[in-house]
């Protein structure tokens, strides 16, 4: 099978984030880097598939150079080839999602998988994008999946519980937590990673369709009443939901 | 801009509250520009179409199709396109539920249209729609505006106030015969599992969680109860889901779930970023735990400082005092 997995490069999760100088995007300054968390999901279910079917599986980012290090952990993790679709600006994502389409074109996988956000603009809305623009189904964030007799099976959570979708391959699947196991890479491919190639092409240009005008931190405008524990206080409590909050 | 389009998604015989929210975000969007706004339901029964009514929309387009029995996002996002091209309309709302975020982009993709995901606000501002949304996980948030001409927004479910208009409205309802083939269903549900008798938190009013201060799975019945009490829905954190005592379903934060419940208790959760990424847009945040420093306590409106073993029993029977559950 010719597997392609889509992923994106994103301060580690702990991070605190500051508004950087330009006041649209966020302050770079001592940021750790790491392959988003849901990628890690689509290249284990890459990997896995490889390893029952046969075949390739190849890692894709689009990014500036900066970003040759999540595809060199997805090569320590064992991916066949790594490829950069090199952009030095940020662009929109619409200017990702073409730019993963032409490159799926290209190749034309059997299978892609994504996560099933990039945990910085958290829009959900890759997966969805690029199977249009390739005239392919996609299923997200789907937590369990079977690959059979051409077709992808999967269960995607939903409000108030669990979907079963099919959808023909080639298609695209968004990954959620629970459909795998990322494996931790072992110092050995680590260090094989560091020697092996990386494949890198520019990027396609595309009109700005979205533009950034102001990003901020959200206030805190919460009242912020702190009691103790005695029965007073659970009593106050109780007063403030039912007669301050109104909820209860 | 033109037209105003809102996708209406139906529940049972009702329409799911967050069409309701969308609509009343449309409206106000419509008053604004000073276009009109229409529905669009695909299969939509009288009931649902009728409900829409309350909330000031007028017209609603009923696409109708027997392929469309069973969901598709690939031949909705179809429908959708056709609908969108007879109706000349240019803004498309979506609710920001599980079916909306995978709709909503492909129908942006459909049109060559900028999309905006998890919109907090819209505003029309001139000439164009400023849109609010929340950037890694909540702890910025960003300003954003459409370019292109056609434009698709979908709207974070329970931030957007649902407000019904004075009287009743009388509902135009035209029928849309789209094109569709068994080709368009190249994705298609085939069974849907619901978590039985439990409430799912996307959908709760009121959700208590519980985080590492629970110790231990055996303990979650206090959870359990104080969510009953409240008539609201169990959650939890990622610690209590990696160390297997909850199930993912439930987790609220970075990698789980985000939620803005009306009110979100918070049991035994010191408030690492990454759990409240996923609920600082709730509009009461409780917050309980014998830790006085805990990061929790400053984005709570009301909290206790105190074991929450003997609080949470206290709080439980008081709350059922009043709410009889």
């Amino acid at each position: 099978m010719n597997i392609l997995v889509c992923i994106s490069r994103v301060p580690d999760t702990a991070t605190r984030i500051l508004v950087g100088p330009d006041g649209k995007t966020i302050d770079t300054q001592g940021i750790k880097y790491v392959i988003s968390p849901y990628d890690e999901y689509g290249i284990e279910e890459g990997l896995r598939l490889k390893e029952k079917n046969g075949g390739t599986v190849t890692a894709v980012t689009v990014g500036s150079e900066g970003s040759t290090d999540i595809l060199r952990t997805a090569l320590a993790m064992c991916v066949d080839k790594a490829v950069l679709i090199k952009a030095d600006t940020h662009k929109d994502s619409y200017f990702v999602a073409k730019n993963l389409a032409e490159y799926a074109k290209e190749i034309n996988p059997d299978i892609i998988f994504m996560g099933r956000q990039s945990v910085d603009y958290d829009s959900l809305q890759m997966p969805s994008m690029v199977s249009e623009f390739l005239g392919i189904p996609s299923v997200s964030v789907v937590s369990k999946l079977t690959i059979a007799d051409g077709k992808a099976t999967a269960e995607r959570d939903v409000e108030g519980g669990k979907e079963i979708v099919e959808a023909s391959l080639p298609c695209i699947i968004s990954c959620q937590k629970g459909l795998n196991e990322p494996r931790y890479p072992k110092l050995p491919d680590i260090m094989k990673a560091k020697s092996k190639p990386i494949e890198t092409r520019e990027a396609i240009q595309t009109d700005e369709k979205v533009t950034v005008l102001g990003m901020s931190i959200p206030l805190k405008q919460r009242a912020g009443r702190i009691l103790g524990d005695g029965d007073g206080d659970i009593d106050e409590l109780v007063r403030l939901l039912h007669e301050e909050a109104k909820i209860i | 801009m033109n037209k105003i389009l809102v996708f209406l998604e139906g529940q049972a015989n009702k329409l799911k509250r967050s069409s309701f929210e969308a609509i009343s975000a449309a409206r106000t969007l419509a008053t604004g520009a000073g276009i009109p706004f229409a529905g669009i339901i695909i299969n939509g029964t009288k009931e649902q179409v009728k409900s829409v009514g309350d909330y000031g929309l007028s017209d609603v387009v009923n696409a109708k199709h027997e392929l469309m029995e069973t969901y598709s996002s690939t031949a909705a996002a179809n429908v959708l396109h056709q609908v969108i091209q007879s109706e000349n309309a240019d803004v498309i709302l979506f609710a920001g539920n599980a079916k909306g975020l995978e709709l909503a982009p492909r129908v942006a993709a459909k049109l060559e249209a900028g999309y905006i995901g998890d919109c907090v606000e819209l505003e029309f501002r001139d000439g164009n729609i400023i849109a609010k949304k929340p950037v890694y996980a909540g702890k910025s948030q960003i300003t954003v505006k459409v370019n292109s001409d056609r434009k698709v927004y979908s709207l974070r479910p329970n931030v957007f106030t649902a407000t019904k208009v004075d009287g009743t409205i009388a509902i135009t309802t035209k029928d849309y015969a789209p094109n569709l083939s068994e080709d368009d269903k190249k994705a298609f549900v085939t069974a849907m599992m619901k978590n039985e008798g439990k409430m799912d938190v996307l959908e709760a009013d009121i959700i208590v969680s519980g985080g590492r201060g629970i110790k231990g799975t055996e303990n979650y019945n206090l959870i359990e109860n104080l969510a009953a009490a409240f008539g609201g829905a169990v959650g939890a954190s990622r610690a209590v889901v990696d160390a297997g005592w909850r199930p993912h379903s439930e987790q609220v934060g970075q990698t789980g779930k985000t939620v803005s419940p009306t009110l979100y208790v918070a049991c035994g959760i010191s408030g690492a970023v990454q759990h409240l990424a996923g609920m600082s847009t709730s509009k009461v945040i409780v917050a309980i735990n014998k830790d006085k420093d805990a990061p929790i306590f400053k984005v709570c409106d009301y909290g206790i400082v105190g074991d929450l073993f003997a609080v949470v029993p206290k709080l439980t029977e008081k709350v059922k005092h009043i709410t009889g559950k």
